[in-house]
């Protein structure tokens, strides 16, 4: 006879209620909330989305060659003589120039250009729709309701677009193609603090951490989840997840401090800092830095 | 000549929040050289105890003594008596993820020597060479949360040894590591011990201590030490085990069966 064995008691499979059978639970299942799946999703999603990016910065590449300190800075000077310039065909020559560095990099144009203007339209959408009926200026096109596009308002929008556009795709080259750790170290040139640089860093493994101990305790829930869930049981389930991972987080950190003090710390980073400049850094800084003085130059 | 007292501790308690005890008068004397290993079930204070020994804990009573020096918050304050500490005594956390705060495993591996004063020079010498050591070096630049459980403990173990302590206090080393990792842990313990290295072990895994052991204390679940000795008298009393939950039956009756 098959038996199951729970705590050290055998049960008899063939005396489990119907209920508890998996073959009596698939017209239940469709019921389930969803909150379980769209948490355990957005968390694996995260998670895939920062092994992808690593997994960028480790092809050979334009940017991938360089200095970290030198992408920081070149990526600052480009991100400045956007926002100063006041006109269109710069500020799209930027655009442009940014595609052909990420082409460069090993990123593809397709999946550069669908990461920024996915995520475009929710943010600057919201701001720039207005912005095009309520500036005022030469009519351009009138719509149905009485609504006019001003021709103002269109270029208000341009700039608004591009200059955000760019911008992210600017941000986005430099995260896609350098470790964070990286980049965290290379703040350095910036002049931000040691022990600045050692918390951002901090945070961002420890919340890595946790997502996975979060994705974990999601999975072990799912795991024993049968039948419909209703929403009141969700969110108790969400709350206890919650509290469970703040204490596991409070405890993670005196811990981690510990760790900290057995090794030395006291209260002051001191760091290797172990980049070196290259002749190329050299060449490519000063390339840039010219590129971003002549984009101010013309677009003023 | 007579060995040099490493640790002393005399009649030591601790509590966590001065009410959960961790430790309950627990006297031990540990000299230079010797490779203790301190067993004990889940929850029975091996781990408090490390701390203990490693300056970051103190006790709600009795006197702890490091290399002859009584040890207290007061004490650790004087920033040359805490480098002299720190840079004698490393300690390796149970959970490796614990320890590993750096961004990259280079960072990792520099933090203690920075921190405790050593020039850049002597400071990425020491890097290269624990990393070599530890065989490691293809992970320089990782970050530490994306390696697997063997590796982080590689690095855990590097970030120590960069100290070149006089002391390794290893909480739960062999925790959640496959066998070749293990078995490459042990040999890597008992390298530290031919050359002289003092090495505290606290753990519940009877194969590692009968390997590395020179001396063993046994806790008991009340937080007690209930025996000590060498590792042929302890490892085979096995009431002693059993009664501190060290060994289930079944292993027991195993080891009976091996030894007849």
């Amino acid at each position: 006879m098959p038996r199951n064995q729970i705590d050290g008691k055998f049960l008899d499979e063939t005396k489990l209620k119907p209920d508890m059978e998996i073959t009596s639970t698939p017209k239940h299942r469709h019921k389930q909330s969803h909150v379980l799946e769209h948490t355990l999703h957005g968390i694996s999603e995260t998670l895939e989305r920062a092994l992808f990016a690593e997994e960028i910065s480790t092809r050979p590449g334009l940017f991938q060659s360089l200095d970290p300190r030198v992408k920081i800075i070149s990526v600052l000077a480009l991100l400045v003589s956007v926002s100063l310039s006041r006109s269109l065909l710069v500020i799209a020559g930027i655009y442009l120039l940014t595609l052909i560095f990420g082409l460069a990099s090993s990123i593809s144009a397709g999946f550069f250009i669908k990461r920024v203007w996915l995520a475009l339209p929710f943010f600057t959408g919201m701001i720039i729709l207005p912005a095009l009926f309520i500036t005022p200026g030469p009519a351009l096109l009138h719509l149905p309701l009485g609504l006019v596009i001003t021709s103002t308002g269109l270029t208000t929008s341009l700039f608004l677009l591009l200059r955000v556009s760019t911008s992210v795709s600017l941000t986005l080259l430099l995260i896609l193609t350098t470790p964070w750790n990286v980049v965290l170290s290379a703040l350095t040139v910036l002049h931000v603090p040691d022990v600045f640089i050692l918390i951002l860093g901090m945070t961002y493994r420890y919340i890595y951490l946790l997502l996975h101990t979060a994705n974990d305790m999601f999975l072990s829930r799912k795991s024993r989840v049968v039948g419909h869930v209703d929403g009141a049981e969700d969110r108790r389930m969400m709350a206890a997840i919650s509290g469970t991972l703040l204490s596991k987080s409070l405890n993670m950190s005196s811990e981690v401090y510990l760790a900290m003090q057995s090794r030395g710390f006291r209260g002051t980073m001191i760091t290797l800092k172990p980049f070196k400049m290259q002749a190329r850094d050299w060449v490519w800084l000063t390339i840039i830095l010219g590129v971003a003085s002549i984009s101010v130059f013309l677009g003023r | 000549m007579i060995p040099e007292i490493v640790f002393e501790l005399k009649q030591v308690s601790f509590a966590y929040d001065g009410k959960q005890p961790a430790l309950e008068n627990i006297n031990l004397t540990v000299t230079a050289g010797e490779c203790l290993v301190i067993l004990g079930a889940n929850g029975s204070g091996k781990s408090t105890l490390l701390k203990l020994l490693d300056g970051l804990y103190f006790p709600t009573q009795g006197t702890v003594c490091a290399f002859g020096k009584p040890l207290s918050e007061d004490v650790l304050r004087d920033d040359d008596y805490n480098f002299a500490f720190r840079r004698r005594i490393g300690l390796v956390f149970q959970d490796s993820d614990v320890q590993l705060f750096s961004p990259s495993v280079l960072d990792e591996v520099a933090f203690a020597p920075l921190q405790l004063g050593l020039s850049r020079a002597e400071v990425s010498q020491r890097v290269d060479s624990a990393l070599t050591t530890l065989r490691i070096e293809k992970l320089r630049d990782r970050a530490p949360h994306r390696l697997s459980g063997g590796e982080k403990r590689r690095v855990a173990l590097a970030s120590v040894l960069t100290l070149n302590p006089d002391v390794w206090l290893l909480d739960e080393p062999t925790t959640g590591l496959d066998p070749r990792s293990q078995s490459w842990l042990t040999e890597f313990i008992l390298e530290q011990r031919e050359i002289g290295k003092t090495v505290i072990t606290a753990t519940h895994d009877l194969d590692i201590a009968e390997k590395i052991a020179t001396k063993i204390y046994v806790f008991d679940e009340e937080h007690h030490i209930v025996a000590s000795g060498e590792p042929s008298e302890i490892l085979y009393d096995h009431e002693l085990l059993h009664r501190c939950n060290l060994v289930h039956y079944h292993l027991e009756a195993a080891q009976q069966s091996k030894h007849n």
